[in-house]
């Protein structure tokens, strides 16, 4: 498989971060970036990975299972994360999941169907002093009223939405 | 960045430079302090180093409060084999946001705290877990990392000591479990994040199986300010075994929820009503969740108590990671006992028997209980099954499940008898034989 | 030894060697600790938690299987705490299993059902919709339910620590965690079968057995695999006569929990449709089927006729019949047809090692030995593919106790996964064993286990080889059938007597071996026991008086002019003798109607030919084995009483063999010919396996190290099947 010169870089370091031997630590990090840069985890990357870090396929497929920002179907290409947990639920955190199931039509870890956004309602995510909370990727957006996540969706729609870095 | 207005009755020192100007880059950090304790800390002994930590009571921020100098004196030094540092930021408790504010606003701080630890036990290689989610922290923290380096602060020769040492971020993948010290190591080697059996401790046999110090971002962060300024002025701060400040996480129905640092001991009272501007709406306090979601809730009248590991323990409840949820009097407990158990489900590693089943049931009683069809043996029934669940389990997770469950159930019973109210299976069916 | 340690338990006042962990501690009290995950010999998980007990001085309940006894402990495994905390745990467990015990294969053997039947409630609070996944059929013999999966991981490690596989992983996480196989949605290993047996529930089923008995219909017979040397146990599962399954249901075998996919599945041959039941005598170019009587009195009038003519006999015996039947055989032969004209397909040059050995005493490896050596050197052997139980006896001796390991192969083996492995072109190998020369010197002891790359003049050099160490060594010649050993031992060698003893003691010339019987012109009668030359070799004497005793209609058995139905090794009583040297008892499980043993039909053929060969039955036979073979003279209660007894062959004995030059060694050396059996063939009888031919894996698969090579995921290469039997 080939990747982004900037992707190849990043595996390169991994693999350079641990000890002599000890590859396989980069199984984790390596899956996530990976996804991050083809959009889920293929058949074809659990080898690629399982190949570089020297592990397994079944030991890749293992972690796979286990992490659940790892995913094995296409997200969108705005992944956006409701957190409902208990600082933001008593904000309305599961209200603005609802709302947000509503407006994009779609549920829990669905894609719409041009591809452009899925949501997923997530557990904590470092918010709580903020909430309610959502990330769009890898962007937090704080204290998210309805009208701000409408604001936001159209954003992405518009592609006028800038990610943080 | 902050994302709350400071207030003016926190005390602070590992926040110091939140607000300043590009708090985040290395020339912001050395032009306030930085890098001051690491080269004391060189001139100092690894005993020495460890009895300030002794002498300042620092406890970990973590969440077991677990007293930071004794740890590091367990760790083996000059074994001739590797041995690492490694920082949990993962935070992933609920209700905790600090470490993040940390990585954001301080990186050098953190680094500076993990040089001084693998210059303690002499370790060459340092590793911060970060929480997946958490990617431009990572990404702060790479840059800073990088700024050490350029400085002279990390690789080879640090400081001209002749000592090496290289530090790296690792990224989760999404896990809770990976919180778990041990967790986080499996995690850290490329396996599933299951916990490992104890003995040995991590301080033994941690990361790659050699001795490691492990220790979460707070704690570590706090270690150049303790070097800088003494233990025992830090401990002063604080209250009698609970040294220092530490950041607290309010969240829920106030009026400026926020991080605020502030020393131990600080009143919950006070911290609600005078750092965050009292309850929102003027609604009264019913209940406060005292540090994450794993520690018991205290009813409102139970919350005149100082902030600090044994007072909130005296309570019966925990300090854990600072995470403070407050909840005003509209609040469901239900409904926020069956969040709280539906995380726990989620993230339980499924190791063992007593959390993965235990976890799962109690979510589904109490969704079913929520949704209207409770029973009335269900209030019983969901104390039991916390009860079998807790001290049984293979690690905490099981427990930061089973006693938040308990507690909600046994503070707020007349909650849950009111739900039964409106029940339309209240009544008892025939038990199902096996 | 350090000092034992004190400790209480249930009052009981006890000692315990320091390290002991408490569950087993308590079990060599006569207490027993319920326990899924821990399992003897594998990794410690702490998962199951059904072992918590009630520990003074300490809060919290402890772990019984990771805790060590420490030293003035006080225990209790029955207080109300801990019967509440087993009862908890077992009730959680049953919430997403499902209660469908009536259906279930494992029902009647599953340690759940027991364990809730001692220590469960009568009664389920959970009212809750349970977690549904449908079941899977991962390979033709592994079915897994993931609902039924208490995830006690034995599974998991029985097939990674245990057998070194590593095809079964977990997959997701928290109550939906389950067992997920190496491809994905398929498994791809040496199918096995042991995570099939450790399953303490019904999770994990068997395509071949599940769903045809209850284990209760069943009569469990305990006997010998009939497929390759090593000689495990194997418990059949007996309904109607008909082998139903088999497993190592005891674990009272040398093998312990071990079997392969040919001892656990491939006994189906037993029942394959070409099985002859009756017996074929020609006329007129075509078979036909006649009485018993009929066809022992054509074989005897011949054999008579013959002998009276000073005809040229033949023998050729089998590596599947038993020590009594191939003791009978040779002295049938050497007394009754008077000639030494016999011999057998060698697969290893056990006589050659004997030779070479010269009569020194106790340097012969038992299949023990292989457990808890020190170190072992494997020589040209693929000991996974060929011999399975060696190979997981070596690997648990590193598991274990960390024994060395050292193989010298020529193409990659499982064993390069941990032991120190080295190519060696075959012809070159000791080359390499002298790089490693300073090393083995080093350990302090070693097991050397050669196949058929070493023999005749080359044993020699091996073990002055092994000489020039310095360091005790002992040897394992690896032969490839289930009485290899027991075939070379009895003698069934045209040069050597029962127990090595050269023809011409006495007084007899030695007579043509396997190769020359088959090249000889003048061949006025063979007699074929239990083999099957023909299917590669044809008989240059056409028009001989060919008799073949076989389970099946071979290529061999089709050129006979008489065909004597044989019985299955699993249809018999009597004794085989592993790769090992080590003996074992046969019992009749299963019964083809028709059939006889070999050993009965030899001692008709005896007495239809007026000749006292006394009551054939297998004991008296192998009373007489006990007196007169050198070596054999192993304790009968070890034997009846289904354990393994090492034979002797060289202890305490004169060495014989070479006092007079009869011993063509190097000669004899091409005659030794491993078939190269690997799991998924077991030479003819593995032809009437369906199920053995429905699971050919590609080994390649399993050899590669991950760490070294990439995946090969297209045209990954399948190995060369055999062509299925009739
Ligand atoms: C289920 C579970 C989750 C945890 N999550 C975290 C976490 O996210 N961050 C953290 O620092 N410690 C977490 N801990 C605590 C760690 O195991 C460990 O005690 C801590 O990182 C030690 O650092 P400290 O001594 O500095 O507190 C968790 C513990 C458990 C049992
Ligand atoms: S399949 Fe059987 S052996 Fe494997 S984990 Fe499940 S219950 Fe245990
Ligand atoms: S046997 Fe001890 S936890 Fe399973």
């Amino acid at each position: 498989m080939t990747f982004s010169p900037a992707l190849e870089e990043r595996f390169a370091k991994l693999l350079t971060s641990y000890p002599p031997g000890r590859q396989r630590s980069a199984v984790v990090p390596m899956l996530l970036y990976a996804q991050d840069e083809i959009g889920h985890v293929s058949q074809e990357l659990v080898e690629e990975v399982a190949c570089r870090c020297g592990v397994t396929p079944l030991q890749v497929d293992e972690v796979i299972g286990y992490y659940s920002m790892l995913h094995r179907k296409p997200l969108g290409k705005y992944h956006v994360q409701v957190c409902t947990n208990i600082s933001c639920q008593v904000v309305g955190g599961e209200d603005l999941y609802g709302h947000a199931a509503r407006t994009l039509g779609i549920g829990n870890k669905q894609v719409t169907p041009d591809g452009l956004i899925s949501l997923e309602e997530v557990e904590c995510m470092g918010a709580c002093s903020w909430a309610p909370a959502i990330q769009i990727n890898y962007d937090f957006h704080h204290f998210v009223t309805r009208e701000r996540f409408d604001q936001l969706i159209q954003a992405l729609r518009d592609g006028t939405y800038q990610e943080t870095a | 960045m902050r994302y709350n207005v400071p207030s003016p009755l926190e005390t602070r020192i590992i926040s110091q430079r939140f607000d300043l100007p590009n708090s985040a880059s290395i020339d912001t950090y050395l032009a306030n302090d930085g890098y001051v304790a690491l080269r004391k800390a060189i001139g100092m002994a690894p005993e020495a180093i460890i009895d300030e930590l002794r002498a300042s009571s620092l406890r970990g921020r973590g969440g077991a409060g677990f007293p930071t100098g004794m740890k590091w004196s367990f760790v083996p030094r000059n074994t001739g084999r590797p041995s690492y540092i490694i920082c949990n930021s993962d935070e992933s408790e609920p209700c905790t946001c600090k470490d993040r504010l940390l990585m954001e606003n301080d990186p050098q701080q953190l680094i500076e705290g993990m040089l001084i630890a693998g210059w303690t036990i002499q370790s060459s290689k340092g590793y911060i877990f970060i929480r997946g989610e958490y990617r431009y922290q990572i990404e702060i923290m790479e840059r800073a990392i990088a700024e050490a380096y350029e400085r002279g602060y990390l690789g080879k020769n640090v400081l001209g000591t002749g000592w090496d040492f290289d530090l790296y971020t690792h990224s989760g993948a999404g896990a809770y479990e990976c919180g778990e010290e041990t967790a986080l190591l499996e995690s850290l080697e490329g396996k599933r994040g299951v916990p490992r059996l104890k003995p040995p401790f991590p301080a033994v046999a941690g990361a790659f199986q050699s001795p490691t110090i492990l220790n979460n971002t707070e704690t570590l962060s706090t270690v150049p300010v303790i070097i800088r300024m003494g233990g025992a002025d830090y401990a002063a701060l604080g209250t009698p075994k609970n040294g220092g400040t530490r950041l607290m996480c309010v969240s829920g129905h106030v009026n400026k929820p926020g991080v605020y640092e502030l020393p131990l001991g600080f009143p919950l009272m006070r911290l609600i009503n005078d750092v965050c501007g009292g309850m929102r709406n003027r609604k009264k306090l019913k209940a406060v969740i005292p540090g994450g979601s794993s520690a018991p809730v205290l009813k409102a009248e139970e919350c005149d108590i100082p902030l600090d590991f044994d007072s909130i323990a005296k309570a019966k409840s925990m300090a854990g990671s600072g995470g403070i949820l407050v909840l005003d009097e509209d609040t469901d407990m239900v409904a926020v006992a069956l969040r709280t158990i539906k995380f726990y489900a989620h993230e339980s590693c499924g190791w063992c028997i007593p959390c993965r089943e235990g976890t799962t049931w109690l979510k589904k009683v109490l969704t079913r209980f929520h949704d209207g069809g409770g029973r009335s043996s269900d209030i019983d029934l969901i104390a039991e099954l916390a009860n079998n669940m807790l001290g049984r389990t293979f690690c905490a997770l099981g427990d930061a499940a089973a006693m938040p469950t308990a507690a909600f159930v046994a503070k707020f019973r007349d909650e849950f008898e009111a739900y039964l109210k409106r029940s339309s299976a209240a009544v008892e069916p025939e038990l199902a034989v096996v | 030894m350090a000092a034992p340690v004190n400790l209480t338990i249930d009052g009981q006042k006890l000692q315990a060697s320091p390290g002991t962990l408490l569950i087993n501690a308590a079990k060599q009290a006569g207490i027993s600790i319920p326990a899924f995950c821990y399992y003897d010999g594998l990794a410690l998980q702490a998962a199951c938690r059904m072992c918590l007990v009630e520990v003074e001085k300490t809060p919290k309940l402890q772990v019984a299987c990771t805790l060590p006894v420490a030293e003035g402990m006080v225990v209790r495994t029955d207080s109300p705490q801990v019967r509440q905390a087993r009862k908890g745990m077992l009730e959680f467990l049953l919430t997403n299993h499902p209660l469908d015990c009536p259906v279930c294969d494992k029902g009647g053997e599953c340690e759940l059902q027991d364990m809730v039947f001692r220590y469960g409630a009568g009664q389920s609070r959970f009212i809750e919709p349970k977690v549904h996944v449908d079941e899977k059929q991962w390979s033709p013999i592994v079915y897994y339910d993931a609902p039924r999966c208490i995830l006690c991981y034995r599974c998991v490690r029985i097939c990674g620590e245990g057998l070194g596989v590593s095809a079964l992983g977990i997959g997701n996480r928290g109550v939906v965690a389950e067992i997920v196989p190496n491809r994905g949605d398929h498994l791809e290993c040496d199918e096995c079968g042991a995570c099939i047996d450790i399953c303490p529930v019904g999770a994990l089923t068997s395509g071949t057995y599940r769903y045809k008995a209850r284990p209760w219909e069943m009569d469990h017979v305990g006997t010998i695999c009939t497929h390759c040397s090593n000689g495990c146990k194997t418990t059949l599962g007996i309904r109607n006569g008909q082998i139903l399954r088999a497993n190592s249901r005891d674990h009272s075998g040398i093998n312990g929990e071990f079997l392969c996919v040919k001892g656990r599945y491939a006994f189906d041959f037993n029942e394959h449709p070409g099985r002859l039941t009756s017996p074929l005598v020609r006329s007129d170019g075509e078979f036909k089927p006649v009485s018993w009587a009929q066809a022992l009195a054509a074989v005897a009038q011949r054999f008579t006729e013959l002998r009276v003519k000073r005809g040229n006999f033949a023998v050729i015996g089998s590596n599947h019949t038993t020590n009594e039947e191939n003791f009978l055989l040779q002295k049938f032969a050497r007394e009754v047809l008077r000639t030494s004209n016999i011999d057998h397909h060698r697969t290893g040059d056990v006589a050659g090692l004997i030779h070479a050995l010269d009569g020194r005493t106790n340097v012969l490896a038992s299949t023990d030995d292989l457990y808890n050596t020190k170190a072992a050197l494997v020589i040209s052997s693929d000991l996974a593919q060929e011999q399975p139980l060696l190979a997981f006896q070596l690997r648990a001796n590193w598991r274990h106790h960390k024994a060395h390991v050292y193989a010298v192969t020529p193409g990659p083996v499982r064993e390069d996964n941990y032991a120190t492995t080295a190519r060696a072109e075959p012809g070159n190998e000791f080359d390499v064993f002298e790089s490693m020369r300073e090393r083995l010197a080093k350990e302090p002891e070693l097991v050397i286990l050669f196949g058929d790359a070493i023999k005749g003049g080359r044993i020699a050099r091996l073990v002055s080889f092994g000489d020039s160490l310095g360091i005790p060594v002992k040897y394992v010649c690896l032969v490839d059938y289930s009485n290899s050993r027991g075939a070379s031992d009895m003698g069934l060698l045209p040069h050597l007597l029962p127990g090595y003893r050269s023809v011409s003691d006495s007084g007899l010339e030695p007579g043509l071996n396997y190769d020359q019987i088959l090249a000889a012109a003048d061949l006025d009668a063979l007699w074929i026991v239990g083999a099957n030359p023909l299917a590669r070799q044809s008989l240059a004497s056409p028009n001989a008086f060919l008799v073949v005793q076989d389970l099946f209609l071979t290529e061999t058995a089709r050129q006979a002019s008489v065909v004597l139905p044989a019985a299955s090794a699993y249809e018999k009583n009597g004794t085989f003798t592993n790769v090992c040297g080590d003996v074992q008892k046969l019992s009749r499980a299963a019964k083809t109607m028709g059939t006889k043993s070999d050993l009965e039909i030899i001692a008709l053929l005896a007495k239809e030919m007026r000749q006292d060969f006394g009551a054939a039955k297998p004991e008296v036979v192998f009373d007489e084995i006990r007196r007169s073979v050198r070596g054999y003279d192993v304790p009968l209660t070890v034997i009846e009483t289904g354990g393994a007894a090492k034979t002797v062959l060289l202890d305490g004995r004169p060495q014989v063999a070479s006092r007079n030059g009869h011993f063509r060694v190097d000669t004899d050396a091409n005659l030794i010919r491993s078939a190269r059996n690997t799991l998924f063939t077991s030479g003819t009888l593995g032809r009437f396996s369906q199920m053995l031919s429905s699971v050919i894996e590609a080994p390649g698969a399993l050899y590669r190290d991950p760490r070294k090579q990439p995946e090969v995921r297209e045209g990954s290469v399948q190995v060369e099947t055999v062509k299925q039997g009739q």
